[in-house]
C-alpha cells in the first residue's frame, strides 16, 4: 500500500472509530465499556494498578481463566539479580496477576522459569518467590530436566522438537509475562523471547539461528495472554544488566493476547523498529500473530 | 569415683557433631548457615591447625582448645569430635549387633607405623604439600566420603521422591541435578570408605592408631595428660569386661594396664567396670602403670614429631615452593591454569592451605566447584576447582569463603568478590557460531555479569554485516567466572573460555553514562 492509501484507510478508520465513540456514547452505560480489545497499553501508573486498567479493558481476568483451572505464570525469573535492577520481571506485577486469577477461581496457579543462574537464588532475589507465595501461588523448579517433556513443533522451521516443561503443556491458562530488556543476542526480549525459559535445551537454539528458534517455539503454544512488563526498562547491557544507570523508568504495561502484536508495540515502545528484531519478523511469517498493529483495535490507557 | 554417665555424655555430644557435620556435607539446599557450618568445623584439627598457620588468631584457634583438652583428659576429639571417628563406632556396633559374641582384644600397639605417618604427613607439610595430611585426614576424609558418595545417593532419592510427588502436582520437593561425577572424584573416597570399614568393623579404632596422623599426634599429646584414665589394681577383679569393650583394644587384662596414648576416651570400659576399677588418675606421675612396649622407641619417636610438630608454623614460608605460577600465555589453546575460587588469593595459597574436605564443594549452590584430578598436579589431587564446563560461578555468591574451615578460601565480601579476577577470558573466533553459521548468538555476552564479553556489529574484512553481532572481550572487566564459557554452546571445544590466573588480580570496573532519558509519561505511545 502506497502512503497516500494509507493515509486514506487510516483516516477511514479513525472516521470509523469516531463515529462508534459517538454512537456508543447514546447507547446503555452496560454496552459502552468495548472489550473486544486486540491489545491494551497503559502508562503512568504501578505495575498492579496498570494491570488491572488493562485487565479490566480486555473484558476482565474471567474471560481468560475460569472457575477450577489451573494457571501457569510464566515470568522472567532468569538472573540473581534484584527487583530495582529489573532484570526479572516486576514481582508487584506477578503478585497482582496471582491474585486476580485467584479472584477469579483459579484452582492452582503456578509460577517457574527455567532461569540462568541458580534458581533457588534468582527466585528469592527477584522477589518473586515471596511475592508469588504470599499470593498464594506455588513456585515450580525450572532446573531439573526431568520436568520437561519432548514434544514436536509441527510448524518449526529450525527447531522441529523440544523438551517443554510441563507446566506449560499440563496448564489450563498460560500467562507469558516477560519484562522487556535490551538483549545482547536478539536485539530486544520481551514475550516470544521470554518462552525461552519453558525450555530445557537453550544451547540448541544459540546454535540454530536463535531467531528462527525463537519463532518456531511461538507456533507450539502461543501463551493466553502476554503481559509484557515495561515499568522500568533496561536499555542497555541487558538481558542481565550492569547497575541501575542501565535502566529508564517507562511505567508501562502491555497487555495483548497476540504475543506477536505485543513484542511489536514492545519494540516500539523500547524505541527499536520492530522490522530490525528478526524473530518478530519470522513469527508474523509463521502466522503465530500480526506484526501490522494498524490491523489491531488497541486501547491506549494514560494514566 | 563414679564416672559412669562419662560414656552418655560422650555418646550425646559424638552423635551431636556427627550428625551435624554430615548434615552439613549432604545440605544441597543451602539450608544450613555458614555461622551453624562454622561451629562445627571450628574444633575440625587439620583444618583448624592449617587456617592458624596462614591466620594466627582465634578465628583459627579451635585445634588449640584440642590439644588443651588433650593435655586434661587425653583424646576427646577422636572420641567425640572427629565425625570419622564415630563413623567407624557406627561400623562396629553393627558388627556387634549382627554378631552376638564380638568382643575386642587387646591388641599390641603399632606405634612405629602410626608414627611413621605422622612424621610422613609433617615432612609433606614442610615441603609446603598438604599431600599426605589431605589422604590422611580423617576429617577431610569423612567430608570426600559424603559428598561424593552419599551426597549423589541422597539427591537420587530426593529426585525420586520429588518426581513421585510430581504426579500428585506438589512441588515443594524439587528434584536436583546431579552434576560432576566423575570416576577418581568416586574411586579415592570409595576406596577410603572400604579400608575405614574393614578396619573398624573388625577392630574398632584400629585406623585411628595405626593411620590418622591426628590420632598420633593427639596420642603422643595424652601422654603428657594431667588426668590419665587408668584401672586401679586393688579394685581390679580380672573380668575381662573393659577389655572385651575397649575400642582401641588398648587395655591389657594381664597386665591390668591400659594405654592412655591409644584410649579415645569413649569411656566403655568405665560404663561396664562391675567394680568402678577404671577412672580418672591425676597422671603426672608415671612409673608404676607405665612400662609393657618399648618405652625407648616411643620416647625417640616422640622427639621426632615433636620437632616436626614445632616446625609446623614455619611451613607458610616453605610452601611457596608447591606449584610456582607459571607465567600466563598470550594465545593459550589449552587451558595452563586450573580457576581457584574466589578468596582463594592464588594457586599456590589455595593448594598449600585445602585439605580438600569438599566442604565448599557441597556447600557451592551452583555445583561449579568440582574435586580436581592432575590440576594442580598429583600432589593436589582431589583440592576442588571451578570446572566451568559443569555450571558457573554466581555473581552474587561467597558461601565457599564463608564455609570454608582451612583458610584456604579465605572470607571475601560480596563487593571485593565481584571485582576478583580469577582468571581472564579468551575468545576464540573460529569456533564461534556467529562465525561459522552467520546466525546471531550471544549466549555469551548474555550471562556475563561484567559485560567483559559485549556485543558488537561483525566484521568480516572491511565489510560489516548490519544484522549480526559479534562477541567483543576485553580482559580488564573479566572477572573469571566462567558463566560465558559455560553457556557458549558449542561443541565439543568452547568458542570463549576462561584462563585461570595463577594469582588472583583486580579486575577494572566498566565505567559507563547514567542513562539521563526523562520519560513524558503523559505522551502518547508510539503505536
Amino acid at each position: 500500500m502506497d502512503r497516500r492509501e494509507f493515509i486514506k484507510r487510516s483516516s477511514l478508520a479513525a472516521l470509523a472509530a469516531g463515529s462508534f465513540g459517538s454512537i456508543a456514547s447514546i447507547l446503555p452505560n452496560s454496552f459502552q465499556e468495548q472489550t473486544n480489545y486486540d491489545l491494551v497499553a497503559v502508562k503512568g501508573g504501578e505495575p498492579d494498578v496498570m494491570f488491572d486498567k488493562a485487565i479490566s479493558s480486555l473484558g476482565g481476568i474471567k474471560k481468560f481463566v475460569k472457575k477450577g483451572q489451573t494457571v501457569t505464570v510464566k515470568p522472567n525469573i532468569g538472573w540473581d539479580v534484584v527487583p530495582e535492577k529489573a532484570a526479572c520481571t516486576n514481582p508487584k506485577l506477578v503478585s497482582r496477576i496471582i491474585k486476580l486469577c485467584f479472584e477469579a477461581g483459579a484452582k492452582d496457579v503456578y509460577v517457574f522459569d527455567h532461569t540462568c543462574d541458580s534458581w533457588t537464588r534468582c527466585y528469592s532475589s527477584s522477589g518473586i518467590e515471596k511475592a508469588s507465595k504470599d499470593a498464594g501461588a506455588k513456585i515450580v523448579s525450572g532446573a531439573s530436566e526431568g520436568y520437561y517433556q519432548n514434544v514436536s513443533i509441527k510448524k518449526g522451521k529450525n527447531l522441529k522438537s523440544a523438551k517443554v516443561h510441563e507446566l506449560v503443556l499440563n496448564a489450563d491458562v498460560f500467562i507469558n509475562v516477560p519484562v522487556l530488556k535490551e538483549h545482547g543476542s536478539s536485539r530486544l526480549t520481551a514475550g516470544m523471547k521470554n518462552l525461552m525459559g519453558a525450555v530445557w535445551d537453550r544451547g540448541y537454539w544459540h546454535g540454530n539461528n536463535l531467531h528462527q528458534c525463537i519463532a518456531d517455539f511461538a507456533t507450539y503454544r502461543k501463551p493466553d495472554l502476554t503481559v509484557v512488563d515495561a515499568y522500568n526498562v533496561m536499555m542497555k547491557n541487558g538481558p542481565r544488566g550492569r547497575s541501575k544507570d542501565d535502566l529508564i523508568l517507562m511505567k508501562s504495561l502491555i497487555v495483548s493476547t497476540d504475543i506477536v502484536a505485543a513484542d511489536t508495540a514492545a519494540a516500539k515502545l523500547f524505541g527499536v523498529n520492530p522490522d530490525e528484531i528478526e524473530y518478530i519478523n519470522y513469527a508474523a511469517e509463521l502466522n503465530v500473530g500480526t506484526k501490522d498493529l494498524s490491523k489491531l483495535k488497541i486501547k491506549r490507557i494514560i494514566m | 569415683m563414679k564416672l559412669s554417665y562419662l560414656k552418655k555424655i560422650r555418646i550425646v555430644v559424638s552423635l551431636i557433631f556427627f550428625i551435624s557435620v554430615t548434615a552439613l556435607f549432604l545440605d544441597f539446599g543451602n539450608w544450613l548457615s555458614p555461622r551453624f557450618t562454622n561451629y562445627f568445623t571450628y574444633l575440625q584439627f587439620i583444618p583448624s591447625l592449617i587456617k592458624f598457620i596462614r591466620i594466627t588468631g582465634i578465628a583459627a584457634a579451635g585445634f588449640i582448645f584440642i590439644v588443651f583438652l588433650a593435655l586434661l583428659f587425653g583424646r576427646i576429639y577422636c572420641s567425640s569430635i572427629c565425625p570419622l571417628g564415630t563413623l567407624q563406632d557406627i561400623f562396629s556396633f553393627i558388627h556387634r549387633k549382627i554378631v552376638k559374641k564380638k568382643y575386642f582384644k587387646h591388641r599390641k600397639a603399632s606405634s612405629r607405623i602410626h608414627y611413621a605417618f605422622l612424621i610422613l604427613a609433617v615432612i609433606f607439610l614442610l615441603s609446603g604439600s598438604l599431600f599426605a595430611v589431605n589422604l590422611l585426614d580423617p576429617y577431610s576424609n569423612f567430608g570426600r566420603i559424603t559428598v561424593q558418595l552419599f551426597k549423589p545417593l541422597l539427591l537420587v532419592l530426593n529426585n525420586l521422591l520429588a518426581f513421585t510427588l510430581d504426579k500428585l502436582n506438589i512441588y515443594s520437593i524439587y528434584p536436583v541435578e546431579i552434576k560432576g561425577i566423575n570416576f577418581i572424584g568416586l574411586t579415592l573416597p570409595f576406596l577410603f570408605l572400604v579400608i575405614v570399614f574393614w578396619m573398624s568393623f573388625s577392630s574398632g579404632r584400629l585406623f585411628c592408631n595405626t593411620v590418622c596422623p591426628v590420632g598420633a599426634l593427639l596420642g603422643l599429646l595424652s601422654r603428657f595428660s594431667l588426668y590419665e584414665l587408668k584401672i586401679d589394681k586393688e579394685k581390679c577383679i580380672s573380668c575381662n569386661l573393659c577389655e572385651r569393650a575397649c575400642k582401641s583394644e588398648c587395655i591389657d587384662k594381664k597386665g591390668k594396664y591400659l594405654d592412655f596414648s591409644r584410649c579415645v576416651s569413649c569411656y566403655n570400659c568405665i560404663a561396664v567396670c562391675p567394680t568402678n576399677g577404671v577412672g580418672y588418675f591425676y597422671g603426672l606421675k608415671k612409673n608404676e602403670l607405665s612400662g609393657g612396649d618399648n618405652v625407648d622407641l616411643k620416647k625417640r619417636n616422640f622427639i621426632l614429631s615433636c620437632m616436626g610438630l614445632m616446625l609446623l608454623p614455619v611451613t607458610s614460608i616453605f610452601a611457596q615452593i608447591k606449584i610456582a605460577p607459571k607465567n600466563p600465555s598470550k594465545l593459550p589453546i589449552v587451558k595452563k591454569n586450573p580457576v581457584t575460587p574466589p578468596g582463594s588469593i592464588s594457586i599456590e595459597h589455595f593448594t598449600a592451605n585445602c585439605t580438600a574436605c569438599n566442604l565448599c564443594i557441597s556447600a557451592c549452590p551452583v555445583q561449579v566447584l568440582q574435586p580436581s584430578f592432575l590440576d594442580y598436579g598429583i600432589l593436589g589431587i582431589m583440592q576442588p576447582k571451578m570446572d566451568y564446563q559443569t555450571s558457573f560461578c554466581n555473581f552474587e555468591c561467597i558461601i565457599c569463603s564463608q564455609v570454608c574451615p582451612s583458610g584456604a578460601i579465605l572470607p571475601i565480601e560480596p563487593g571485593k568478590k565481584k571485582i576478583t579476577q580469577l582468571g581472564k577470558v579468551t575468545f576464540v573466533k573460529e569456533n564461534c557460531i556467529v562465525y561459522t553459521e552467520k546466525t546471531d548468538c550471544g549466549a555469551c555476552s548474555e550471562h556475563c555479569p561484567t559485560k567483559a564479553v559485549s556485543m558488537v556489529p561483525y566484521h568480516e574484512g572491511n565489510e560489516i554485516i548490519a544484522s549480526l553481532r559479534m562477541p567483543q572481550v576485553q580482559n580488564e572487566y573479566c572477572i573469571g567466572c566462567g558463566a560465558c564459557e559455560y553457556a557458549c554452546p558449542v561443541k565439543p571445544y568452547k568458542a570463549i573460555y576462561v584462563e585461570g590466573n595463577p594469582v588472583h588480580q583486580i579486575a577494572k570496573k566498566k565505567e559507563e553514562k547514567k542513562i539521563k532519558e526523562k520519560i513524558n509519561y503523559k505522551e502518547d505511545f508510539p503505536f
